[in-house]
């Protein structure tokens, strides 16, 4: 343990509306906690520079799950644990369910937390990349009011949010739209469990007469943000399944992405591995 | 010097005893167990959040003390590997553990234990598929998780110990 | 030999405490008045020390502070030679090499303080691979950067090549390899005016730490006492290095006055403290036609790191292990330790042969390969009998059936029939399966003259109720020495197992009985354990208090009235080397081990071309060992050693950047999961031997040494990838299968 802890502060609010006021007082001096799991680490290490959190981790209103006709509503406190407990959740959004089944142990899962995930925006996150196939929108909450925005445009560079200072994720929405897509998530890590992505594929197409009705393709650990690989997707939507497709679509994923060398893989390999779940997709969706 | 923050009460259960701690709100509750609890069965391999020696059960949920700041067990009801047997009796894992070959070292037996526990409680038969994910986010050095796997299915079946 | 307790698996003596969290590691300890230590390390590789400050706005007269200049006695880690300082003085040699020791009663505070000490190191030229270190582009150590040097000579290898069927050459490689025991280093020492130095740690030979903590301060042995705390895992990690935290514990408690705890967090244990050693080897071996091996020349190089510690045994080992348990009348092994700029590399399970069985193995499979033999074919031609002499000439005097191991263990895993249906299912998959395997041998205990030299003894001696205590220093980390102590000390006297007492390893209570390594302490150590077991009982014999068919309760009533008769009931039991055992350490020839396991590993793999990630799927262990005296320990030492064997193949990559590894977190420098391993399959054969108790041989380091070779050798059946470099990461891999592709 590499930190002065003595030096940290944490309040815990009773309330939202008690959170939101803490972190819009002194903006960009408070910032929200949730689950830790990131976090702690940092502070374990001795890299931790940032001294004052909000404990937001007993704001219950921010860990339902909500269905309603168009749309599951999952509040951004809601852990891992609880998105796979979630019947209608893990079988209407499969990915985001086998993303929270590859997050860490079970240990993790229980306290990691989808806001936190999202806030922490490592590119290597498991979950954006299933928010991003399903078009999540993200509802983002301060004392001034709420916005939303699609989660496509949170991400704008390597740990950089579109987020203003003194606000706090309150909610992920994901449209129910996925009747008759087939879901395919492929986390390639450094082992079996809890392992840190190399690659992150999460991807959900539907055929109409044998042609790419429509395609989602979204990649994490490939790039300073996890993205949706739009001119791959272009490629493909309305192609036959042929794998003539194939080596087109694998050419544009690859200068869609970005990889780098890092400790952990290198470019190359993800950038081959990319290539080759793009084709293991195809052949999933051609069942 | 960098500067104090204030210490906070907290009021917790840990094992069954209610407890009040006056800490510093980011000690890690792995720290406040060993240290100001006396409650050194709780073990550190990590740090990181990585190897599970320091879980222990929250509300009945399996958590690494090495990544929950003290402020967040205000109110929780914390289960230790002390608490997991009463002191004179064992556990069916815990005697498992002792004659399948389940501890080597030990170090990461109380997190074992544990995850044993919060797994059987969620799958009292559990496959052995749900057994190797329910002790993934545990790392064993010494047995090579063999011996751990033959424990849990011995204290399921509560099996007579090996010749 | 019918026993009633040796081939039971009586539960582990200890295990209750550790089942309940109650057993006590070093950092469960607290003292009155003790504080805490940090090491503060260079972040440079090579260079001179200028300066060292204290900055930051810190309270500098709270701490204790040591550095070089203060140490009173040698400012040397002893060891093998007096190379390595305690503390850097002048010059520093590796990343991490420890500088200053700080000391305070608030451990949060010490990190703060441990960052603002700056040292000024003006660099100097740094060097980090093997290659460099054997071209000598810097000298870093002596006058040549090496540590030691052998060279085995059988036969007449150059009489060979010239009429040789086929030649075939290879390289290999193999990487560090992190201990990763899950409890971390640590330390605590107290110095009193009563007891003089002690010190209680995680640790696996107590006297090593001993024989170091004397010169350091000029202290006589009875004056420095060591103390074995229950240690979370060792696995050679722990043999050497706990000196050096002992030593730095110590001098600030003596200059403090204070006992000190030292307690390694994960990052910097990685970072600092031992590794495997990297390797290289070059293999030359002559073939005829059906694979008979004429000749084998093999060189063979280990990475020291910066100072000498343990290189010399450990290149000892991987050198008498080079050429494996095959017949072959030529054999040449050139081998050397040499010095890198990192921090010195050390003890782990295997030991140095890890590593040259890998490139033997691998080397024997591509042979087969290129002479158009199935690979078991080519071992079968070539594997060693009862007669045959091994590389360093020593004639196997036991019954060796190499030929049998490998039929069960094919028949266990199914080899034949996965190998015929994989070649047949693998055009068809992207997802390509294999079957490999290894065939090996491990020497147990000191090599050659090394058990004479360390004369181990240990003590028993018997209390008036009649319990057996026994005095050794063998050490328990999770392996079972405990329990098989008091498996081999109740069969001897014919008691229960709760009516031996295991003493903890405290230097001033149990004698030294060598360190708890090198696969001994079964096979050296418990015949130590039975002879004192026995000494007690012929006493009681001699006296008269006894006869000889007794009943527990007897001996008991016996204990008792010898006591009060003749004082004390005790005995203690030495080394003999066995008669007949013979070692020429300047030829280095004869027999360098008293006895070998034999052992065949297959794995199954299964590799996904699209990621190059690799799965076992199923493991077989085949192995000799003598004796089985708990089965269950037994086969958690082979499991176990299995799992670390696969992270040595496939997952353990330490990622260097001028001598210091920068993936030193859990998160960052991957061990297999309950995921990652499969399903393990243990077989035990047993053919006595009579220098062990009950006919135990040792088996601690024996899954190290084929399990990656055996995965390996499955990864090039089911993909044709010429694998010749450990960690097959799968980026490596990638690599591979693009160029067999293309």
């Amino acid at each position: 343990m590499r930190s002065f802890v003595a030096a940290y502060e944490m309040e815990t609010p009773s309330d939202l509306s008690a959170a939101l006021e803490r972190l819009s007082r002194e903006p960009g001096d408070w910032k929200p906690f949730a689950g830790g799991t990131d976090l702690m680490v940092l502070l374990e290490a001795g890299k931790l520079a940032h001294r004052r959190f909000v404990n937001i981790w007993n704001l219950e209103e921010l860990r339902r799950i909500e269905v309603t006709p168009g749309h599951i509503t999952v509040g951004s406190l809601v852990t891992y644990t609880q998105v796979r407990g979630h019947e209608t959740l893990s079988r209407e959004f499969s990915l985001l369910a086998r993303a929270a089944a590859e997050t860490g142990g079970i240990a993790t899962q229980n306290r990691g937390t989808l806001g936190g995930n999202i806030a922490n925006a490592s590119p290597a996150a498991d979950s954006p990349p299933a928010l991003l196939a399903y078009d999540a929108q993200i509802e983002l909450l301060s004392t001034s009011g709420s916005r939303w925005l699609p989660y496509r445009s949170f991400h704008t560079g390597y740990k950089k949010m579109n987020m203003r200072p003194g606000e706090l994720i309150r909610a992920i929405r994901l449209p129910r739209a996925t009747d008759g897509w087939k879901h395919y998530y492929r986390k390639v890590g450094t082992r079996r469990a809890q392992a840190i992505s190399k690659v992150c594929f999460a991807a959900a197409g539907r055929l109409e007469d044998g042609r790419i009705a429509d395609v989602r393709i979204a990649l994490g650990s490939v790039a300073p943000v996890p993205l949706r690989a739009v001119e791959t997707e272009t490629l493909l939507r309305g192609e036959k399944l042929a794998s003539a497709a194939l080596p087109a679509a694998q050419a544009a994923l690859a200068g869609e992405i970005a990889p780098i060398d890092d400790m952990r893989s290198t470019a190359r390999y993800r950038r081959r591995v990319a290539q080759n779940l793009l084709a293991e997709f195809l052949e999933v969706l051609a069942g | 010097m960098p500067d104090r923050a204030s210490k906070i009460r907290v009021h917790c259960r840990v094992n069954g005893q209610a407890v009040t701690l006056e800490v510093y709100p980011m000690t890690r509750l792995l720290d406040v167990l060993r240290e100001q609890l006396g409650l050194t069965g709780t073990k550190e391999g990590c740090g990181e959040g990585e190897c599970g020696a320091c879980a222990v059960e929250i509300d009945g949920a399996l958590v690494n003390t090495c990544l929950v700041p003290i402020a967040q067990a205000e109110g929780a009801a914390i289960l230790t590997i002390e608490g997991v047997a009463d002191g004179v009796n064992l556990k069916a894992i815990q005697e498992a553990f002792i004659n399948y070959g389940g501890a080597q070292c030990g170090i990461c037996t109380p997190g074992m234990i544990l995850a044993v526990t919060n797994l059987l409680a969620r799958h009292p038969d559990p496959t052995d598929l749900q057994i190797r994910e329910g002790l993934a986010g545990n790392l064993c050095r010494c047995t090579g998780y063999t011996k751990i796997f033959e424990s849990v299915v011995a204290a399921c079946h509560r099996a007579e110990r090996p010749a | 030999m019918k026993t009633r307790v040796i081939g039971k698996s009586v539960p582990r003596k200890e295990g209750r405490e550790k089942v309940t969290g109650r057993a006590r590691y070093v950092d469960d300890l607290t003292f009155p008045g003790m504080i805490y230590g940090a090491t503060v390390r260079s972040a440079v590789p090579r260079g001179r020390i200028r300066g060292i400050y204290f900055e930051g706005d810190i309270p500098w007269k709270e701490f204790t502070v040591v550095t070089a200049k203060d140490i009173p006695g040698k400012n040397c880690v002893t060891l093998l030679i007096e190379d390595q300082p305690c503390l850097a003085s002048e010059f520093v040699n590796h990343p991490e090499e420890p500088i200053v020791l700080l000391a305070h009663p608030d451990k949060h505070l010490l990190e703060v303080a441990r960052r603002a000490v700056r040292i000024d190191i003006e660099p100097l030229p740094a060097i980090f691979t093997i290659g460099d270190s054997r071209a000598r582009r810097r000298v870093v150590w002596g006058d040549d950067n090496i540590f030691k040097s052998f060279h085995v000579e059988k036969g007449n290898v150059d009489s060979v090549w010239a009429a040789a069927d086929r030649i075939v050459e290879g390289d290999y490689e193999t990487g560090a390899q992190e201990q990763l025991y899950i409890e971390p280093q640590g330390m605590i020492a107290r110095f009193s005016a009563a007891e003089g130095l002690t010190v209680w740690g995680s640790l696996q030979c107590p006297y090593y730490v001993h024989k170091a903590l004397m010169p350091l301060f000029g202290l006589p042995k009875d004056r420095v006492r060591v103390v074995q705390t229950e240690t979370g895992g060792g696995f050679g990690g722990k043999e050497e290095y706990p000196s050096m935290i002992a030593c730095h514990a110590a001098l600030l408690a003596w200059k403090s006055g204070k006992p000190v705890k030292i307690i390694y967090d994960r990052a910097e244990d990685m970072a600092a403290t031992t590794k495997r050693h990297p390797s290289r080897t070059h293999h030359r071996t002559a073939v005829t036609r059906d694979g008979k091996l004429l000749a084998m020349e093999i060189d063979f190089t280990i990475d020291g790191g910066a100072y000498e510690t343990l290189s010399p045994v450990v290149l000892s080992r991987g050198t008498i292990h080079a050429a494996g348990p095959y017949n072959c009348e030529n054999v040449r092994i050139r081998s050397r330790a040499v010095a890198t700029n990192a921090p010195p590399h050390g003890a782990f399970r295997g030991f140095g042969a890890p590593q040259s069985v890998f490139a033997l193995e691998r080397h024997l499979d591509r042979v087969a390969s290129a002479m158009g033999l199935a690979p078991d074919e080519l071992r079968r031609k070539n594997f060693i009998g009862e007669g045959q002499s091994l590389a360093v000439s020593q004639v196997i005097r036991e019954k060796v059936d190499m030929g049998r191991l490998m039929d069960r263990a094919f028949e266990l895993s199914g080899y034949h029939e996965k190998n015929n249906l994989f070649a047949e299912t693998n055009a068809r998959s992207t997802i390509k399966k294999g079957v490999g395997f290894a065939s090996f041998l491990h020497g147990a205990g000191f090599t050659g003259s090394g058990e004479e030299y360390l004369a181990s003894e240990v003590a028993a001696e018997a209390t008036r109720d009649g319990i057996i205590r026994i005095f050794a220093a063998s050490t328990e980390m999770g392996q079972g020495t405990n329990t098989i102590f008091s498996q081999i000390a109740a069969e001897t006297l014919g008691l229960d197992c709760n009516r031996i007492e295991i003493i903890q390893p405290d230097t001033a209570a149990v004698p030294n009985s060598g360190p708890t390594v090198a696969s001994r302490t079964s096979m050296i150590v418990g015949k130590l354990v039975e002879a004192a077991a026995h000494e007690i009982q012929n006493k009681l014999f001699k006296s008269e208090l006894l006869e000889p068919d007794y009943a527990a309760a007897d001996f008991s009533r016996a204990c008792n009235r010898y006591i009060e008769k003749f004082g004390a009931l005790a005995s203690l039991a030495k080394y003999e080397h066995p008669l007949g055992l013979h070692w020429d350490d300047q030829r280095y020839q004869g027999d360098a081990y008293g006895a070998y396991a034999w052992a065949v590993y297959v794995a199954e793999v299964s590799v996904d071309t699209r990621t190059a990630e690799v799965r076992v799927n199923d493991f077989v262990a085949v192995q000799e060992v003598g004796r089985v005296i708990n089965p269950v320990l037994a086969a958690g030492q082979i499991e176990g050693g299995i799992a670390q064997g696969i992270g040595f193949a496939l997952y353990e990559n330490v990622v260097w950047q001028e001598g210091r590894m920068v993936n030193n977190q859990m998160t960052n420098y991957v061990m297999p999961t309950s995921m990652d391993v499969p399903r393990i399959r243990v077989l035990f054969e047993e053919v006595p031997y009579a220098g062990g108790p009950a006919g135990a041989k040792g088996i601690g380091e024996l899954p190290l040494d084929g399990t990656a070779p055996a995965i390996a050798n499955a990864i090039a059946h089911s993909t044709g990838a010429d694998i010749t470099r450990l960690p097959i990461t799968p980026e490596a891999l990638m690599e591979m299968l693009e160029a067999t592709h293309a």
